[in-house]
């Protein structure tokens, strides 16, 4: 993850550009490019390593012949392919952990009845490994599409499920007060008050969910599939191409950033009001 | 009229908060309720406001009996209790849903001139201070023309200068509607400002033990000779109420007993 490190400035994004003092043009880039500073000396010393002739770079290609990898793989139009199939696989693992993470964990943390029904078999789910559903998901649904799928959904759904429970169980209750003394219904109460308190938390656990959901996309493609960009790992182990690995990782690493990113967008006008030490974030 | 009948509160845990606590407060009174801490106010307020049942006894408002947070009483709590993720307008209008939108605009545009903060419409609940969120509060009880108001030591997070501006400020705004205050304080000069009477509390169970009517007239002058006896006076029965070897004024006889419906 280190290959792409522009986190700093996505914080600038969700900041007001109202500061007194705003910073020049140059200091505004001078702080992501910091963090690049050390993957950057490293990649470039390494590049350097293997020109000179120091080292041959078969076990570990320079930066120029993992990118001269990943035009290829563009060229050709394999690349779009597998990004697709990957992509396509975590969105809807995604959207279905989700889900479910999102109406179990909401129920479970508005009706203390269900809590006490529903929490300890979930939790109890969790404590098992999540890939060791991989042999049973295969037996039930196929090597295909919806063993990988489920197996996704099933990352997302913890950490959602518990965000969301975890938000609405320590809602404010002064402030939930203030919402009874103007006597709003079950569900304006919902609306109007546990809506917006649980969100700041609740955008976490997606983030969390996402990442989750990244890890497991590779799980799901290195136990068989003809396409996707964990195909392409265990292609490139299988065939001694570490350049297509190493591809794979740095294409792994841009999509999981630029989806969290996405996310955060997305609620950034929703968390203008937080006032917190810092903006809010994912794992 | 409000009417607080034999008001009994005993928690699960098994402390008597409150007991028998029977008074009747005119419409447009100000009453401020004063007494050693833990003595049963916030309780005794909670209860007036319905947001917790009194375990026996009746609260009543013009001979409607409440049991849960009702539109004619309002509450402002020791602290804003502003929401976060709303604008103070938006906080400010929250009770006013039911109006429709322009209305509601009116309404709440008159209400940030009448607690000056008409250039913080915009602004975050986070970016005012303690005064001024706490005047966002108040403007966001008295949007909805409650007839009673309940302030739970509103003012005791603030500095004496701010504290003194909005309890002038409160006054000012009750004037305009007059609805009934009852003000909970632990501040004597604040009691004798503000009340027309002042109920005196006494602890373990929490009890009525002596009311004190102030009768100075509006504004009141902090430095007369008369705000200074009725401060006195204040001060002396709350000393008592802390004293145990002082035995109870029967509390039945009081005024708050003359209830024969
Ligand atoms: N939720 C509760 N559960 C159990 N006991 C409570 C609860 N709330 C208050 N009490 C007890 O009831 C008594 C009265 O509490 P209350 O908060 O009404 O006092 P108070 O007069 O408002 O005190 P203060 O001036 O310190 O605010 C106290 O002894 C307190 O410990
Ligand atoms: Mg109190």
């Amino acid at each position: 993850m280190t290959m792409v490190s522009d986190a700093p400035a996505l914080q600038q994004t969700s900041e007001p550009a109202d500061n007194a003092a705003a910073p020049s043009r140059a200091a505004r880039y001078a702080r992501p490019l910091l963090g690049i500073l050390l993957p950057l000396t490293l990649a470039l010393g390494w590049e350097l390593v293997v020109w000179l002739g120091w080292s041959n770079g078969r076990l570990v290609p320079p930066p120029s012949r993992v990118f001269a990898t990943i035009a290829e793989l563009a060229r050709s139009g394999e690349l779009v392919r597998h990004i697709a199939a990957t992509l396509w696989r975590v969105s809807l693992g995604f959207a279905f952990g989700v889900v479910a993470g999102t109406l179990l964990g909401a129920i479970s943390g508005y009706w203390s009845l269900a809590r006490r029904l529903l929490d300890p078999t979930v939790q109890a789910l969790r404590a098992i490994p999540s890939l060791a559903w991989v042999p049973l998901f295969i037996l039930w649904l196929g090597i295909f599409e919806t063993s990988k799928v489920a197996l996704i959904a099933v990352g997302v759904f913890f950490p959602v499920y518990l965000g969301v429970m975890g938000a609405i169980l320590i809602v404010d209750r002064k402030i939930v007060e203030v919402g009874r003394t103007f006597r709003l219904s079950g569900f304006a109460m919902i609306r109007r008050i546990l809506l917006p308190a649980v969100l700041p938390a609740y955008v976490v656990s997606l983030r969390v969910g996402l990442g989750l959901g990244w890890m497991f996309v590779v799980a799901a493609e290195l136990i068989g599939a003809s396409e996707g960009l964990g195909y392409l790992l265990l292609d490139g182990q299988q065939l001694g191409k570490p350049a297509q690995i190493l591809a794979a990782i740095v294409i792994f690493a841009i999509l999981g950033k630029l989806t969290d990113w996405l996310i955060e967008l997305a609620a950034a006008p929703f968390l203008r009001w937080q006032d917190a030490f810092g903006p809010a974030k994912g794992a | 009229m409000l009417a607080l009948d034999r008001v009994s509160k005993t928690y699960p845990n098994g402390v008597a908060a409150l007991a028998r606590f029977s008074a009747e407060i005119r419409q447009g009174e100000i009453i401020a309720i004063i007494g050693g801490s833990g003595c049963g106010k916030s309780t005794l307020l909670r209860a007036i406001a319905g947001l917790d049942r009194a375990s026996s006894g009746t609260v009543t408002l013009d001979n409607e009996a409440i049991a849960s947070p009702h539109a004619k009483i309002g509450i402002i709590f020791q602290e804003p209790r502003l929401l976060p993720w709303l604008s103070v307008a938006d906080n400010i209008g929250f009770g006013l849903t039911d109006l429709p939108a322009t209305e509601r605009r009116e309404k709440v545009v008159r209400a940030l001139e009448r607690v000056g903060l008409v250039d913080k419409a915009q602004a975050w609940p986070r970016e005012l201070s303690g005064g001024q969120a706490q005047r966002v509060a108040i403007a966001r009880a008295l949007v909805p023309q409650p007839e009673v108001l309940l302030l739970d030591e509103p003012f005791s997070a603030l500095d004496a200068f701010t504290r003194r501006d909005l309890q002038d400020h409160l006054l000012d705004l009750w004037a305009d509607t007059r609805p009934t205050l009852i003000l909970v304080t632990h501040d004597v000069d604040e009691a004798v400002v503000l009340a027309d009477r002042v109920l005196v509390m006494r602890p373990r169970p929490g009890r009525l033990f002596d009311q004190i009517e102030i009768n100075l007239a509006r504004p009141r002058d902090r430095n007369s000779p008369l705000f200074e006896n009725f401060k006195r006076s204040v001060l002396t029965s709350l000393d008592r109420s802390l004293d145990r070897s002082v035995p109870d004024r029967d509390a039945t006889q009081g005024p708050g007993q003359a209830m024969w419906w």
